[in-house]
């Protein structure tokens, strides 16, 4: 799947129809709801769910209308029990007739979908695009920005895009063990991710804010609570952001025992830390955690206490992740969550 | 009702005596010996309706969950169980047991068979699936899971690849799954043999294919699907089963082999088992909706061509089932035509259905009251279906709560009604005695009405984003209220359906004597005594027409000469 | 019926439907034929997949002989329908026994061509993709022929203690189809595997 910032040139009138008609640019809202896209194939899509659920409806108020009529005209009279009414065994051009008239529904149905279908799908990618790697874990989403050297987990920030200057996100879409899907339903309709079997997305969105969204996909014990996080920034938000990210790890040296705690516990062995010797790659990168503003991939807001909350029982927040209690004692616990609150 | 029933030279009035003239074990063992395909059929019967229970209260245990975010009702493992194991038991234990069990029951009757074609294989099949079933639930049982019940398939009903792998699923809950439904897969083959052989080569003297009542017919079509529906499955399973125990790569991504092949195959096998579960209460619909209109039912011949194009074009559109798995843009639009056609057959059924209710005089018994429900809702339910199949706004509504609330109105919304219209409709044939009618009318009401609280609500939560197999859900995200008042249809339902089972008991012992031909009816099984004797009839019919007692009751304008 | 209301007799003396054992073997063999049909699309699928490994190429003989043997077997199992159909005992107990014969034959080719593999090559199920699909696949043909060789070495016994006789000629028919599937099978297994696949 390629991302595209002009769809052609049929699709386009269509949408800018629809956009008079029905769409005033949406922002993030709390209920992730497809009825309030924000990002072109999530307005798309939402335009031909409008136009199919009209012809559908049609369908089914005629069907049902009839058939209310039908059990109301003649339902039997109590006095109406000893004759047999007439006996209608068929007539092939009422067959007939409602046999094309479906057919002719279908053929409608399936030529406007089709060109969607090819329209979001095979859509070239423009230079302009942000390339995104998505890595689905049990349960947590590595996120990378290769072609700027970024790898961070669970909350992405993206460029708004807008409708003259387009910056879509290009989201290629990898899985490390089982069966994920990214799902951010204000911006895009669901891709999945599938090991040894890339995928890829896009969303263009044009709105920005935080868009929810979690994992789409059962994937073992802790499915509901791999949540996702799309941060939509304007420009500079974005390259501020960016920025950060980009720099190795805060070094405070306050936090020296926490971090040595980090670096001789187990710790190490999943977690990455760029500028320290951590380089595990099982669980989060966490060079910039304090950067993120939830943990567990939602589980909790990502403070102090929950923090240390996590560290010392991880299923105490997420029951069935595969991070193991580390088994610290208190002062460890204290160090280190001390050392790790500071990795802005 | 009784007025109108006939005494026929081939039936002989048996009078069942209703004392147990048996010790326990005689009984017992006449039941388990059994090889009367009356009798085999109540066994599939009554041990799916214990599953029903069963299942019915597992989901039950789900909505409560889901009833508030944050709950503590079941922990993940324990939920992660739960639906596996509903939506599992839903299938295998009642859905196919059940519809079997009515082709066992009806089909002999129906074609003036005095058996099916393999009785003893029909014993064998019944048992079969009857292990089949116990062994999964064994499962609850056995071994020590971390946190949930027992060892029970936690894997969702569709055991995706390759979170079923030894790597993800250390414990036997995914080997329960495989090894109890390939098991069980044997019997309903056997079954579905059983049946073809008998619909082809039983028939009663007189009864070419086009004269098949409508229900033995589509049992036929069902028996065949079933043939090229289960055994992918059974394939499927076994390459699980050698990947968990032998080492094999069929499913294992590390060694180059494929996750999505899993699907496919799990999908060529689960959409066309939805047609196998739906034709039959097709069949029942096929029966129950001419008896209470008065009328034959309208084109029967496009009926058959409907039923059969069904059987063959939903061999075609498994993949709609993936449209986000990243299948070309060609693939997705082909399963997109294939499964907007297979509306095109299920379109014309209804309106037949509907044609056959338009100018009749309908009398709005309880199995008329289910059937009449089950058109309203199957309507719904294949328009939501169309919704699913346009694969953009799929990419959107695939597992998410809007599928769920689909899938329920096909099973629940259609299946399950047809199949309560069936047991009010049969049960006077079975036992002898008429259901009552007042608890069935308060039966079909709750029924009903919780239903679409649950469902229809359901919908809308997922059209709003909430996705499926999670066990609770944030608190933030606008879908608390939605999530209770889905939950609280559940209750409505599950109290109906408990009026149900009081009914069925009640009635055995108090209902009223239902006589040969309670409904009037048309087909053969009304022909003779209810309970029939074990030998259905005391001499073979011969018929002429489609309605053979039509034409008794109707000398003087008998089908035979109207139909083509 | 016939004789109460008046309905005219309006049926033949004749009427006949199809066999219910020929019905009920069609109908088997269309449900196996689905079986096989996927563990046939998952060898066709993994070709050339295997990450490591011995490849067909390198490992797989042709097996010409025990083809021919087991095709033959379809031959003779026909002469022995023919036989039994004439009631001519003696000539069904013969061409059984042969068939019975080459399934057997058949089946000690794939033990040897197995042993080679596993032994001398190195290949198992667990190997690779190859492994694993190719043993499922011969495998469950393999199992197929027992199945068929059972059932064949039954009727075989009690046709030596002289109870099999015209009379059973048709069921006999029954399970020649089934023995006719087994190497029908057997043709596509052997085009996918030893044809298309090396």
């Amino acid at each position: 799947m390629h991302p595209i910032c002009s769809l052609p040139i049929r699709s386009c009138v269509v949408s800018c129809l629809s956009s008079a008609l029905l769409w005033m640019p949406v922002g993030p809202e709390a209920t992730p709801s497809t009825l309030a896209p924000a990002s072109t194939p999530a307005f798309e899509i939402h335009a031909l769910s409008l136009f199919v659920l009209s012809i559908t409806g049609c369908i089914f108020l005629t069907v049902a209308g009839l058939l209310t009529y039908v059990i109301i005209k003649y339902r039997t009279k109590q006095a109406d029990r000893l004759s047999e009414p007439a006996q209608i065994y068929g007539s092939t051009q009422i067959e007939l007739a409602w046999t094309v008239i479906p057919v002719l529904i279908v053929i409608v149905l399936f030529l406007t979908t089709a060109r969607l279908i090819f329209a979001i799908q095979d859509a070239p990618e423009p230079e302009s695009a942000l390339d995104v790697t998505v890595i689905g874990h049990q349960f947590w989403w590595e996120v990378r920005y290769p072609k700027l050297g970024i790898i961070t987990a669970n909350e992405l920030h993206v460029p708004r895009s807008s409708e003259q200057a387009p910056v879509p996100t290009y989201l290629a879409l990898l899985s490390a063990d089982v069966d994920h899907s990214f799902w951010i339903p204000q911006l895009a309709g669901k891709t999945d991710l599938i090991p040894n079997h890339p995928n890829a997305t896009w969303i263009n969105p044009l709105a920005p804010g935080l868009y929810l969204g979690q994992c789409a996909q059962f994937c073992g014990a802790q499915h509901a609570l791999m949540l996702l996080r799309v941060y939509v920034d304007d420009p500079d938000q974005f390259s501020t952001w960016v920025k950060n990210q980009q720099q190795p790890a805060v070094e405070d040296p306050r936090v020296t025992e926490g971090r040595q705690v980090f670096e001789t516990q187990p710790c190490m062995s999943c977690h990455a830390i760029q500028g320290t010797a951590a380089t595990g790659r099982f669980g989060p990168d966490l060079t910039h955690l304090m950067s993120r503003e939830t943990i567990g991939s939602g589980a909790a807001d990502n403070n102090v206490q929950n923090l240390k909350g996590w560290i010392r029982d991880p299923a105490s927040l997420k029951r069935g992740c595969l991070m193991p209690a580390m088994q610290l004692n208190d002062q460890q616990l204290d160090q280190v969550t001390e050392y790790l609150a500071t990795l802005r | 009702m009784g007025e109108n029933s006939l005494r026929l030279p081939s039936s002989i009035d048996l009078a069942p005596s209703r004392r147990f003239t048996e010790t326990f074990p005689e009984w017992l063992h006449e039941w388990v010996v059994t090889v009367d395909h009356k009798r085999l059929g109540m066994l599939y019967i009554v041990y799916a309706i214990f599953f029903l229970l069963v299942a019915g209260a597992q989901a039950i245990a789900i909505r409560i969950q889901l009833a508030f975010p944050g709950n503590h009702f079941l922990v993940a493992q324990a939920y992660n169980r739960f639906f596996t194991m509903h939506g599992t038991t839903m299938v295998f234990l009642v859905g196919m047991p059940i519809l079997f069990g009515f082709g066992n029951y009806v089909v002999p009757l129906q074609i003036g068979a005095r058996d099916m074609a393999y009785p003893r294989l029909n014993a064998f099949s019944f048992w079969l699936t009857a292990f089949g079933g116990l062994f999964l639930y064994y499962s609850f049982l056995g071994g020590g899971g971390l946190y949930g019940v027992g060892t029970a398939p936690d894997v969702g009903w569709w055991a995706y690849a390759p979170l079923t792998a030894k790597a993800f699923s250390p414990g036997h809950a995914t080997d329960y799954w495989a090894l109890a439904l390939i098991a069980s897969g044997f019997g309903t083959l056997g079954t579905a043999i059983n049946i073809i052989a008998t619909v082809i080569s039983m028939r009663c003297k007189g009864m070419t294919m086009m004269r098949l009542p409508l229900f033995s017919w589509l049992m036929l079509v069902v028996s065949s699907l079933t043939l090229i529906t289960i055994t992918p499955l059974t394939a499927a399973q076994i390459m699980l089963v050698i990947d968990r125990y032998l080492g094999g790569h069929f499913f294992d991504t590390q060694a180059g082999g494929s996750a999505v092949i899993w699907m496919h195959f799990f999908w060529i096998f689960g959409h066309p088992e939805v047609y196998v579960l739906v034709l039959p209460a097709f069949a029942i619909a096929n029966e129950v909706i001419p008896v209470f209109s008065r009328k034959a039912i309208f084109g029967y011949p496009a009926m058959v061509a409907a039923s059969v194009g069904i059987a063959f074009i939903s061999l075609s559109v498994w993949a709609h089932h993936m449209f986000t798995v990243g299948m070309t843009s060609v693939s997705n639009t082909f399963f997109v035509l294939s499964t907007m056609m297979v509306g095109i057959p299920t379109g014309i059924k209804i309106f037949n259905w509907l044609a056959t209710m338009w100018g009749g005089k309908i009398r709005f018994a309880t199995p008329m009251l289910f059937c009449t429900a089950f058109l309203y809702q199957f309507l719904i339910a294949g328009l939501t279906g169309i919704m699913l199949s346009v694969a953009p706004w799929n990419w959107q509504l695939h597992n998410s709560y809007f599928v769920i609330a689909h899938f329920h109105y096909v099973l629940v919304g259609a299946i399950v009604f047809c199949i309560f219209g069936a047991i009010y409709y049969w049960y006077p044939k079975a036992t002898g005695r008429m259901l009552d009618e007042k608890l069935g009318k308060w039966h079909f009401w709750l029924f009903l009405i919780g239903f679409h609280v649950t469902f229809d609500t359901m919908h809308f939560v997922g059209i709003l984003g909430m996705p499926r197999s999670i066990y609770t859900y944030q608190p933030d995200r606008g879908w608390n209220t939605l999530n209770l008042i889905v939950s609280s249809g559940g209750i409505i339902q599950g109290v109906a359906v408990l009026l149900f089972a009081i009914n069925l008991i009640w009635s055995y012992f108090y209902g009223q004597e239902a006589g040969n031909d309670p409904w009037d009816a048309w087909t053969l099984e009304w022909g003779t005594s209810s309970p029939p004797p074990p030998y259905n009839f005391a001499e073979d019919p011969v018929v002429r027409s489609r309605r053979p007692l039509w034409d008794l009751k109707h000398p003087e304008d008998p089908d035979w000469e109207y139909e083509s | 019926m016939s004789a109460a209301a008046g309905i005219p007799a309006a049926y033949p003396a004749e009427w006949r439907t199809p066999s219910r054992g020929r019905t009920a073997m069609f109908a088997l063999i269309i449900a196996e034929s689905a079986l096989f049909t996927i563990f046939v699309v998952a060898y066709v699928f993994y070709i050339g997949k295997s990450l490591s490994g011995p490849t067909p190429r390198q490992v797989l003989d042709v097996p010409v002989f025990a083809t021919i043997c087991l095709l033959s077997s379809s031959l003779t199992i026909g002469l022995a329908e023919r036989a039994i159909h004439r009631n001519r005992v003696g000539g069904f107990a013969l061409w059984l026994g042969v068939t019975i014969c080459l399934g057997l034959i058949f089946l000690g080719g794939t033990a040897i061509e197995w042993h080679k593999l596993i032994y001398q090559d190195g290949l198992k199920i667990y190997t690779n993709l190859f492994g694993t699909t190719y043993y499922s696949l011969v495998g469950l043909h393999a199992t197929h022929v027992v199945i068929g060789l059972t059932m064949l070495l039954i009727v075989f016994l009690f046709t030596l203690a002289r109870r099999v006789g015209e009379q059973h000629a048709e069921r006999i028919g029954v399970l020649a189809m089934y023995w006719h599937f087994v190497d029908a099978v057997w043709v596509v297994v052997f085009t996918v595997v030893y044809i298309i696949g090396r």
